[in-house]
């Protein structure tokens, strides 16, 4: 990764306009060719640096739903229950965390009701509770590192 | 607003992000059997009515070096959790800004914010500077880091064109 490779992961964090030639203005910015910038962006991505280019939705809008829930899971059973709660297709990433509850983990579904059940079947088969703490109001969404 | 069936099989299309080629919506409208000029309609109207937030690079921030992660969170009074947060929001080095539903007593936390960093004492000393300057400590509070993580899905997840629906993500 160069200085080029940073000036365009930054720039791209901000999102672009949806036209017929979206990373032409990009790359006359940064003094290099369009194809460049393509030829660029495949190479971020191939090394895994990038996840992807393209939308990032409001899950809420779409008709689905999203919850950030967590578990106190005793030491000797963190392995188990990871795997038990990444299986879900539905959940879309988890992190250990210091506290007594150590599990966090984020939850998206398609149709708003299967959201509870997800967090219910977790309850169920782990036999822990599960904390659901969903969103009331954002205030802030630019998750942006600069590079 | 309705996201159409036609809407779905794009962003059914869009999971693992635009092809990277000098015009990605013709080659995406290809890929689905669709003009390039109805492509750029559909997705211009998902963005300006705020399905999509935006078009551009999802990264991978371990990967990038931004390992250290604070999660924020205080528990305020009800009444003041909007103003707090929209002070907060405007802080450099927050990365997201929210208020949850608190799942008292285990839980009572209603104002959350992120910051991400390269380094945990660096983040730390953000953090304190911050809960110091809009005098947020004077509420029970904690600071928690990330450690392990045990999963991360980069893609959008929608299981096909034929299924109702979407969803998203989140930081």
């Amino acid at each position: 990764m160069d200085a080029i490779d940073r000036a365009l992961i930054n720039r791209l964090q901000d999102g672009i306009a949806v036209t017929r030639r979206p990373f032409r203005a990009v790359a006359a910015e940064l003094g290099i060719s369009e194809q460049q910038v393509v030829d660029r962006l495949q190479a971020l991505v191939d090394s895994g640096l990038l996840s992807r280019f393209g939308p990032l939705y409001n899950a809420e809008r779409l008709g689905g739903a999203v919850t950030l829930a967590a578990i106190a899971v005793p030491e000797d059973r963190y392995e188990d229950v990871a795997e038990l709660v990444n299986a879900y297709p539905e959940v879309a990433h988890n992190y250990a965390r210091e506290h007594p509850l150590n599990m966090w983990f984020v939850v998206s579904t398609e149709r708003p009701d299967r959201l509870q059940q997800v967090l219910e079947d977790i309850r169920h088969r782990s036999g822990l509770e599960v904390y659901d703490m969903p969103r009331q109001r954002e205030y802030y969404i630019g998750l942006r590192f600069e590079l | 607003m309705d996201v159409t069936e036609k809407d779905r099989r794009l962003i059914a299309e869009l999971q693992r992000g635009l092809p990277l080629v000098r015009r990605p919506y013709a080659a995406l409208g290809a890929a689905v059997g669709m003009a390039e000029s109805e492509v750029l309609r559909r997705l211009g109207r998902l963005k300006e009515t705020g399905v999509i937030r935006r078009f551009g690079v999802i990264v991978r921030h371990h990967e990038l070096g931004y390992r250290a992660n604070a999660m924020m969170v205080w528990a305020v009074p009800e009444g003041q959790v909007d103003s707090l947060g929209q002070e907060i929001a405007g802080e450099p080095d927050v990365t997201l800004c929210y208020r949850r539903h608190a799942a008292p007593p285990r839980w009572p936390y209603n104002l959350y914010c992120m910051i991400h960093g390269r380094d945990r004492e660096a983040v730390l000393a953000r953090g304190r500077q911050l809960a110091a300057s809009h005098h947020l400590d004077r509420w029970p509070h904690r600071v928690l880091f990330s450690g392990r993580r045990f999963k991360q899905r980069g893609a959008w997840y929608m299981p096909g064109p034929a299924d109702s629906n979407g969803r998203g993500e989140e930081g």
